[in-house]
Formats: C-alpha cells, sequence, structure tokens
C-alpha cells in the first residue's frame, strides 16, 4: 500500500518537474510567458469595505482597457485573503512569487502586511504597490527601490487637512488619537503642520484600539475650546467618535469643528450624511470628480454596484501604469520596470500630475473635500464639495534621510 | 491634571452607561453559566444579531417586503429583537449544546465559540463591515442638561432602562419561585427532576432568556455604537474579565461589578486614557491574588 | 524502538526530501505547519496531557518571537547571535508563562480558562504599546543570522534547520509525555483529587507543566519568527490562541501525532481559503461546530480508536469462535 503511494507521489513530482523546465525554455522580454498581476488584500476582515473584491474588480478593468495583454503576452489576475495576517500575506507572496509567476502584487490595507511582503519582494526582485498602504515606514526606514506607495501617506492626509483647516483660519486643535503607530503618526504629522504654520495644539486624548465609547475622549476635546478636533484614527474608531460626536452636539457650530485625518468614502457612506456633514477631509481620489474619474466610476459601479473608495481605484491606477511601464520598458524585470515609472508623467483616471518618487511615495494632486448636507445630496454615493485641489507638492512629505534610497539623489 | 468637578461628574455619568451594558451583558453569561455550566461565547455574537435585527426592522425590511413605509420602530424592536435572538439561541442550546452536557465544560465553550464565528462571518458576508447606523427614537432625540453637562436623552433611558432590567432579572432569581427552581437546578437538578420538574426544558428557557438579555443590550447599544458584526466580540472580552472579577456563580454580583468597572474605566479615561481597556484586566489579575473565587463568588 | 519513534523517523526522513520537490510540496509551507506544528503539541502538553486548558498560547508565541527577532534585528550579525536570540525568546516565553500560569492555577476549570484569556490580553496590550514590538508594524525583516557558522539566509538552510530543530522540540515534548512527570501529570488530569491524596503537590505539577508548555509555545515561536522573519500583533492575539484549540482538537486531544496533523490541516485550509476569500471565518466556525459535536477525537484519535476496536474485536472473535458476534463493544473512555 505505502509503496504504491510513494510510486505515485515520485511520478506526479516528476511531471511537476518536466512542466516546469518546459516554461523555463520559454523565456523571452516577459518572464514566463505570462505577466501576473496579484492582489492581496482583506476580503473577510474589517478592511474588506474598501478594498476587498473591489479592488480586485479595479485591477481588472485596468487589464481590460490595456486588451488583456502587454509586449503580446496575456496578463492573468490573482487574487487573495491575507486575512490581515503578515504571516499568511508573506506566506502567499512567497509562493506567488516562486511559483505562482506572479510579478506585481498590490493593495496591502494593514501596514504589518505590506511591509513584510515589500520584505520578500525585494528579495525575490518582484514589484509591490501600496494602494491601501499609509504607512510612512514603507518611504522611509523601510524604502524599496521595487516599491511604490500609489496613494497616500499618513503624512500627506494630515497635512492636507491640517493646511486647508489653518488657512479658514483654525489656529487651535485639539487630537483625539488611536493608541498604536498608525494613529501617532498621524497625530505627529498633523500636529507638525499646525505649529509650523503658526497653529497650537491644546490637548490630545489617546484612545484604546479598537475603542468602544468614544464620549469621553469628545466631550474632553470639547471642553478644551479646540477649533478643530482632529480624529487621528481610522474606520470604526472615526465612524463611532463621529456618530457619539453628533449625540453631545459637539462639532455641529462653525465655532468647532471636526476633522477625521482619514475616511474613505465607505465610512461615511456608513455614518449617513445626516452625522457626517460638513466635516472637511483629504482624500486622494472622488469619484465625481470630473469627467474621467466618473467615466471609471461608472465602469466599475456596472460590475460592483457601488462606486469605487480611493483605494480600491488606486488599484486600477496602479495595475494600469505597472502594465504601460512594461510596453514601455519592453520587459516585465521588475528593476526595469520601476525605473522606467519613474521617468513617466502619471495621469489617468484617479491620479493626476503624479511622479514617484526614488523612495516610492508617488507625489500627486491631494482633494480638499467637504462632506454634503442631506439636502445637497442628488443620489447615492453623491456625497463631497471639493473645496481645493491640494498641489502634491505642498501635502506629501520632503524625502527623508531615513530612506537609503533618497541620499543617492 | 486639572479636572474640574464638573469633567469629573460628566465622565463618571458616561462610565455609568457602560457599566449599564456590562452589567446586563455580564448578569446573561452568569445566569447561563449557573445552570450550564457553559461559558456562552456566542454572547458577543447574539448582542450582535439583535443591534442588526433591529437595523433591519427600521431600514431594510420594508424595501424586502416590498412596502418601502413599513418600519419596525425601536419600541417594537426592543421586544422583538430579544425574542428572535433568544428563540435562536434555544434553537442552539436544543441541537448542539445539549449533546455536550456530559463533556467537560471545555466543549460547550469551544461549540459556542464556532457558532459565534459563524454569526459574525455570516453578518459581514452580507453586511459588510463598515457598519450601519441607526437613528434612535424622536422622543429621546436631543441632549437633556443635566447642570454639570449636556447628556443625550437617549443615554439617560439606557441608563433607567438597563437598570430596571438588572434589578427585575435579579427580583426574578433571587425572590420568586420559579427563581427558587432554577437556583435548585443549579444545586441539584437530579434532585430536582424528581420533584417532577421538566430540568431539560427548564435549562432551554434558562439560555434563552440569558441570551435574550444580551439581545436587549444589543437593541439598546444600536444607537449608540455603530452596528457592526464586530461591535459584540469586542465588547466580550471585557465583560469575560469583568465576569472573572464578580465571581460566575453571583447575579448580583456580575451586575454590581459590571457597574463599578464601568464607571472604573469612565475615570480611567480622564486619568490615563491609553490604559482604559487594560485596566480591567489588571483590577482582575488584582482581584484574584485577593480572592481567588471573585469578589462575590462561590468557590466551585 | 517504540511505533512513535518509527512513524516519526518515516515522518522526518519524508521531510527531508521536500526541497528537492518544491513543485510538488512549497518548502516554506512545510516550515509553516512545523512551526504551528510544534506550537500546537506545546498546547497539547497542556490540554491533552495536564487537562488545563489555556486561552494565552498565542502570549507565548509572541513574546517569544518578539524577543528573538528584536535581539536578532540588534545583534544579529554575531556569530553566536542566533542561538543567543533564540534561547532569550524561550525563555522569556517560559517567563511569561510562569506570571500567567501562577495566577491561573489559582482556579480551576472553566475559571483556568477564562483568566489565561483576561491576562493574555494584558500581553496583547504591552505588545501594541511597546516602541521596541514595532507597534502594529510588528518587527519586519528580521535578519535569520547563522548557526554554528551555517549561514541560513537561503530557504533551503534554514528547512533543514527548521526541521532539525523541529525534530528536537518534539522528541521533547514525548520524552516529558513519557516521563514519570508526565504519568504525574496524567493523574492530575484524570483525578486531581487522588493525586493530591497520593501526596502529590498538584498545584506545583501544573505550573510546571504550564511553564514547560508556554516554553516549547516560545520554541515554536522564536523558529517561527526566523523562518518568516516576521513578528506580528497577530502573533499574540485571541485569535490565534483559538486557533491552536482548533489544531489540537481537528487532529486529536491527548495524541502525540494529533496537534501536526491538526496543524497540517489548519494552515494549509487558511492557505486554500485564502484564494476563496469572504468566508474564511464562517468555514472554521463551521469547523469548530462539527469537530465539537462529532469528531471530538479528531483525526488521529478516531483513527486510533478504529485501530483499537478492530483489534479488540479481533481478540474477542478469537476467544469466542463458536458463538456470533452479537454487538460492537462499548468503547473504554
Amino acid at each position: 500500500m505505502r509503496r504504491h503511494w510513494l510510486g505515485y507521489t515520485l511520478r506526479v513530482s516528476l511531471c511537476a518537474l518536466a512542466a516546469t523546465s518546459a516554461l523555463a525554455a520559454e523565456a523571452g522580454k516577459i518572464s514566463d510567458g505570462v505577466v501576473k498581476v496579484g492582489i492581496l488584500n482583506d476580503l473577510s476582515g474589517i478592511y474588506s469595505d474598501f478594498t476587498g473584491k473591489g479592488s480586485a474588480a479595479a485591477a481588472q478593468i485596468a487589464i481590460d482597457e490595456m486588451g488583456g495583454k502587454v509586449l503580446g503576452a496575456p496578463v492573468e489576475l490573482v487574487a487573495a485573503d491575507h486575512q490581515n495576517k503578515p504571516d499568511i500575506a508573506a506566506n502567499l507572496a512567497r509562493e506567488w512569487f516562486d511559483q505562482g509567476k506572479v510579478d506585481m502584487i498590490a493593495d496591502f490595507p494593514t501596514s504589518s502586511t505590506a511591509l513584510a511582503v515589500m520584505e520578500i519582494a525585494k528579495q525575490k526582485s518582484r514589484v509591490t504597490m501600496l494602494s491601501a498602504g499609509v504607512a510612512m515606514a514603507a518611504i522611509n526606514e523601510k524604502c524599496s527601490p521595487l516599491n511604490a506607495q500609489w496613494m497616500v501617506n499618513t503624512y500627506a492626509l494630515a497635512a492636507g487637512t491640517a493646511k486647508a483647516l489653518l488657512a479658514t483660519g483654525r489656529k487651535s486643535w485639539y487630537f483625539v488619537t488611536a493608541d498604536y503607530t498608525f494613529g501617532h503618526s498621524l497625530e505627529k504629522d498633523a500636529s507638525a503642520v499646525v505649529e509650523a504654520e503658526g497653529g497650537k495644539v491644546l490637548g490630545v486624548s489617546r484612545h484604546p484600539f479598537p475603542g468602544g465609547d468614544f464620549s469621553s475622549f469628545m466631550l474632553k476635546a470639547q471642553s478644551s475650546g479646540a477649533q478643530v478636533i482632529a480624529l487621528a484614527n481610522a474606520g470604526s474608531d472615526t465612524i463611532n467618535a463621529i456618530k457619539q460626536a453628533a449625540e453631545y452636539g459637539i462639532g455641529r457650530s462653525d465655532k468647532q469643528v471636526i476633522a477625521p485625518l482619514l475616511t474613505y468614502i465607505t465610512d461615511v457612506k456608513s455614518l449617513g450624511l445626516a452625522k457626517a456633514q460638513d466635516m472637511y477631509l483629504t482624500e486622494a481620489f472622488y469619484w465625481d470628480y470630473d469627467e474621467r474619474s466618473r467615466a471609471f466610476s461608472e465602469k466599475y459601479f456596472a460590475k460592483m454596484k457601488r462606486m469605487p473608495s480611493a483605494s480600491q481605484a488606486a488599484v486600477y491606477s496602479a495595475t494600469l501604469n505597472y502594465l504601460k511601464a512594461i510596453e514601455k520598458a519592453g520587459t516585465d524585470e521588475a528593476g526595469a520596470v520601476m525605473s522606467t515609472l519613474r521617468g513617466m508623467t502619471i495621469d489617468d483616471a484617479v491620479i493626476r500630475n503624479g511622479h514617484l518618487r526614488a523612495d516610492g511615495a508617488l507625489v500627486h494632486d491631494m482633494l480638499l473635500l467637504q462632506v454634503k448636507k442631506p439636502s445637497e445630496s442628488k443620489r447615492d454615493w453623491d456625497f463631497y464639495n471639493v473645496r481645493s485641489v491640494l498641489k502634491g507638492e505642498d501635502v506629501f512629505p520632503k524625502p527623508s534621510d531615513a530612506c537609503p534610497l533618497n541620499a543617492k539623489g | 491634571m486639572d479636572i474640574t468637578l464638573q469633567a469629573f461628574m460628566a465622565q463618571l455619568t458616561i462610565g455609568l452607561i457602560g457599566g449599564c451594558f456590562y452589567a446586563m451583558l455580564s448578569m446573561g453569561l452568569a445566569i447561563i453559566f449557573g445552570l450550564l455550566n457553559i461559558i456562552n461565547f456566542t454572547h458577543g455574537a447574539q448582542f450582535m444579531m439583535a443591534a442588526f435585527l433591529a437595523w433591519i426592522g427600521l431600514t431594510q425590511i420594508g424595501p424586502w417586503l416590498g412596502y418601502p413605509d413599513f418600519q419596525i420602530n425601536f419600541w417594537v424592536a426592543l421586544v422583538i429583537a430579544p425574542l428572535i435572538v433568544g428563540v435562536f439561541g434555544m434553537a442552539i442550546e436544543r441541537t448542539l449544546l445539549r449533546r455536550l452536557y456530559h463533556l467537560d465544560h471545555l466543549y460547550g465553550l469551544l461549540l459556542t465559540f464556532g457558532v459565534a464565528l459563524v454569526m459574525e462571518g455570516g453578518f459581514r458576508y452580507v453586511f459588510g463591515v463598515s457598519g450601519q447606523g441607526y437613528e434612535p427614537p424622536e422622543i429621546l432625540q436631543g441632549p437633556v442638561d443635566l447642570g454639570f453637562m449636556l447628556l443625550p436623552k437617549y443615554r439617560i433611558f439606557v441608563v433607567v432602562a438597563s437598570l430596571l432590567i438588572c434589578f427585575g432579572t435579579w427580583y426574578l432569581f433571587e425572590r420568586t419561585k420559579l427563581g427558587a427552581y432554577l437556583r435548585a437546578g443549579t444545586e441539584n437538578p437530579r434532585l430536582l427532576q424528581s420533584f417532577g420538574i421538566n430540568v431539560p426544558v427548564m435549562i432551554t428557557l434558562t439560555y434563552g432568556f440569558g441570551v435574550a438579555l444580551a439581545g436587549i443590550a444589543g437593541v439598546l447599544a444600536a444607537p449608540i455604537m455603530q452596528v457592526t458584526p464586530l461591535m459584540g466580540g469586542n465588547l466580550l472580552n471585557i465583560v469575560f474579565a469583568v465576569v472573572v472579577i464578580g465571581g460566575l456563580g453571583s447575579i448580583l454580583g456580575s451586575m454590581m461589578t459590571g457597574l463599578a468597572l464601568g464607571l472604573i474605566e469612565g475615570l480611567t479615561k480622564v486619568i490615563y486614557p491609553e490604559a482604559s481597556t487594560v485596566v480591567v484586566f489588571v483590577i482582575m489579575a488584582l482581584a484574584l491574588l485577593v480572592r481567588p473565587a471573585g469578589l462575590f463568588g462561590r468557590e466551585v | 524502538m517504540s511505533t512513535t519513534f518509527k512513524i516519526f523517523l518515516v515522518l522526518c526522513a519524508a521531510l527531508l526530501v521536500v526541497p528537492f520537490v518544491p513543485g510538488l510540496i512549497y518548502p516554506v509551507f512545510v516550515m509553516k505547519v512545523l512551526c504551528y506544528g510544534l506550537f500546537a503539541c506545546a498546547f497539547n502538553l497542556l490540554l491533552g496531557f495536564t487537562g488545563l486548558v489555556s486561552f494565552a498560547h498565542a502570549a507565548f508565541l509572541g513574546s517569544a518571537g518578539y524577543v528573538t527577532g528584536a535581539l536578532m534585528i540588534r545583534f544579529g550579525g554575531h556569530p553566536l547571535g542566533m542561538p543567543a536570540a533564540f534561547l532569550a525568546g524561550v525563555a522569556a516565553a517560559a517567563l511569561v508563562g510562569f506570571a500567567i500560569g501562577g495566577l491561573a492555577i489559582r482556579r480551576k476549570g472553566i475559571y483556568f480558562a477564562m483568566i489565561t484569556l483576561a491576562l493574555s490580553q494584558i500581553v496583547y496590550f504591552l505588545a501594541v504599546q511597546f516602541r521596541w514590538t514595532g507597534g502594529e508594524d510588528g518587527l519586519q525583516g528580521i535578519p535569520r543570522g547563522s548557526l554554528f557558522g551555517l549561514d541560513l539566509s537561503t530557504d533551503t538552510t534554514m528547512y533543514y534547520v527548521t526541521l532539525g530543530l523541529f525534530a528536537v522540540g518534539f522528541l521533547f515534548v514525548d520524552r516529558i509525555v513519557h516521563s514519570p512527570f508526565g504519568q504525574i501529570l496524567q493523574a492530575v488530569r484524570d483525578n486531581e483529587a487522588r493525586a493530591t491524596s497520593l501526596g502529590y503537590d498538584t498545584d506545583r505539577f501544573k505550573l510546571i507543566a504550564f511553564v514547560l508548555s508556554a516554553g516549547v509555545a516560545g520554541y515554536a515561536g522564536a523558529l517561527k519568527a526566523l523562518v518568516f522573519q516576521l513578528v506580528s500583533l497577530n502573533d499574540v492575539s485571541l485569535h490565534t490562541s483559538t486557533e491552536v484549540v482548533l489544531m489540537t482538537l481537528l487532529g486529536g486531544v491527548g495524541t502525540i501525532f494529533g496537534p501536526l496533523v491538526g496543524a497540517a490541516l489548519v494552515v494549509g485550509l487558511q492557505n486554500y481559503l485564502a484564494t476563496i476569500g469572504d468566508l474564511v471565518t464562517v468555514v472554521i466556525g463551521l469547523i469548530f461546530i462539527v469537530c465539537v459535536s462529532f469528531f471530538r477525537r479528531g483525526f488521529v484519535g478516531e483513527f486510533l480508536h478504529l485501530r483499537r476496536r478492530r483489534s479488540e474485536r479481533a481478540v474477542r472473535r478469537k476467544a469466542l469462535r463458536p458463538a456470533p458476534e452479537t454487538s460492537p463493544a462499548a468503547e473504554p473512555a
């Protein structure tokens, strides 16, 4: 019995070996004869609404726009759920790189998964594009020549909102911060901007993550008398804080406004305009910005029955430009593709006036948005008034010395 | 640190609200544990389910049925949702839990854990994770000026309602004949059976009742928290610690501990907000050192 | 040579070939299974052989990972860096185990489980707060260093080192179980009052078992940190603690090989479900329910049970040849 089983295994493995070598012989400009894009994100957990299945759908739109082919080789898409666990993400990425012929992986809604896969991609010389990953570490001390942070980072989000609100004369700030790296980093970047522009930080409340009842923190923030209550948190924490503030009537006057530093359109949808109205926020993409963004979004809507979040739109843009860069470079070799990308001006339905920096930061225009009143909204997903376009140079951080790639110039 | 008396009172009031939820949830756990000897890991999911039912009743059921204007309001939901959750709980008890009573209690715990995963995953699959808003009924909207703070009417209602429910439950279990049966069932089910009481039915009903308490808490929480599939799971860890501190054997104990910990948590949020979640666990460790059986518990 | 040892040798021999056939089984996947397998063995030492349920095992896995990882990032270049960091990780896990176990053994049964659960939350909180753990970013790019001059940076070398370290850990657990000490633990599990009446200080034995189990879990955690070169909050989360329960249950509580089988199944399932997405939680939950309701012996337990029943039936048939067999024997507990 056992001998039979072993014999079978041996035969199967020999076949597998033969198959691999046959494919390797077919090497051309495109390694393995196929360009494979991997989408690694959260399909079942707390980040699945603004990434999830929608990200894969957005990538597919980009692939279809390229005609499903680049340099004559077919483009394929794989997607998987990293369940927000870095070891699962790392394992999947290794397997995709080693055996799945995957050339580029995008998305990563948590920083730990992003950093883990970046490290592996560097070792295996493949490309990562963080369309949902906002960690500063990715372009600072952990930066990689084969990585692009294809949407925003915490600094750009914080600086965008902070600068815009300071410009309206709101100089005194209070922070309600999620007590972990992400929250700290948002708070630090925003307060630096506030202080640099003559504003003042009156106080900080750090809440445990995830927090349930935010009324204590919001009341403290209210009694500080600050003109801006900035929420340095994300997702359900932000939603709960805003919702409970509304219950106590906090932030309902022009004297004191609430500014969430990281908000996705899915959060506003979940809160409802009645609670979210009048808030200022910064996003990299809003579907109803202009003709081109609407054209893409309607295509997306036809597939998913909802409008794309900034992250999902970013996956589209990342995939599209990655494929274009392959075409331009004439190869899918990671280094060549990345240097081609760095030489391109990025301008598509999602990203405007973009260029990719040596450290992997994609510098591009951002949007300062204000949430509409329920009466102004004409249809579902009609949530924002675009207040101004923030120039990339003004909101993205200066290249940091912590990233060795910046030293070379 | 400068804290005005006003701010102090305000935070204490907010702590009390949190404590009410802890009290209701830990009471349910204590009741179930008392008779079934099972730690009900599904408690958080059942809390969540009731909140979702309330939300579905208010916003979804009309369009589903083809009458967009039809909705089940808060007051009706406050009765119906816990009932549905209770019946659902009893179905689980009858079909799954019952098979495990002769085994180590670990298996019951693991089973309820599995059920909780399925429920949370299922709701997440259908409704996503960002969560849904739920408006309190009109009569309870807007704040009341208490002198030291503005308190939303709805929160006052929550405190009053949950204290009434807690007291009522305590009365039912400690002061009525039915309660006497239940307590007897905890002590010696076989003897009780021989007196002609249908103990298996009693167990089912008790489980349903404990779960329904979680359901009431869930509906009450819907307007305060965002209704999401994870709302219960996050809360449950803290409630477990509450239950360990209070001792599982005592209904009154779990209620008092819940309220007290809510207040302590509220104060921690003023003094050292970073630790406001973990303070419960630290108190638990201390309580164990001083009184291993829990503050109100009996050694088992 | 015991049967266990023979099976173990066959298993190891089969695993030795894996790097030569990467198309068949992916070596990194096997390393992951080995790490979690050892982790589940540690858990089983407590649940299966001492009768204690812990929901804190992630705290041991994670704290060892963090300590090993943080030390490797600082001293990974030193020739003795890897063994020192590895041992420091194990020691840290044992220490955390001593603290949690010391408090938890004050209560029994379900209370014990609840206390470990609550205390592991404190460890999680600390991991979020401390600077050296990297908060929610975790520790990334941990160097693997070298073991006795052997460079571990390639996956193949690491594979064999992992296999070796796994074998040591596994045999250590097996040794504990079959030692006189292990017999006492099982006596405590089966009837604590009787063990006390025989003059054993059961609390002391339980605490030692707890610390040993924590140490082995830490051993797995330190190894995992080196293999994957990362440690994250997930490693100290309640989720990981429940996963190890599932692995042990699925494989077979109280069997030597059960945890390995369970770990392979759960890790494989995670990998498989990853591409399906969406319903991961539901599927894991359903497995829990089915396992607890209908399949409590687990795969290995069920196999052993069938084999035992078959041999018993054979014995009986031999003894009672003239009489026709009526009903299968009631199983021994």
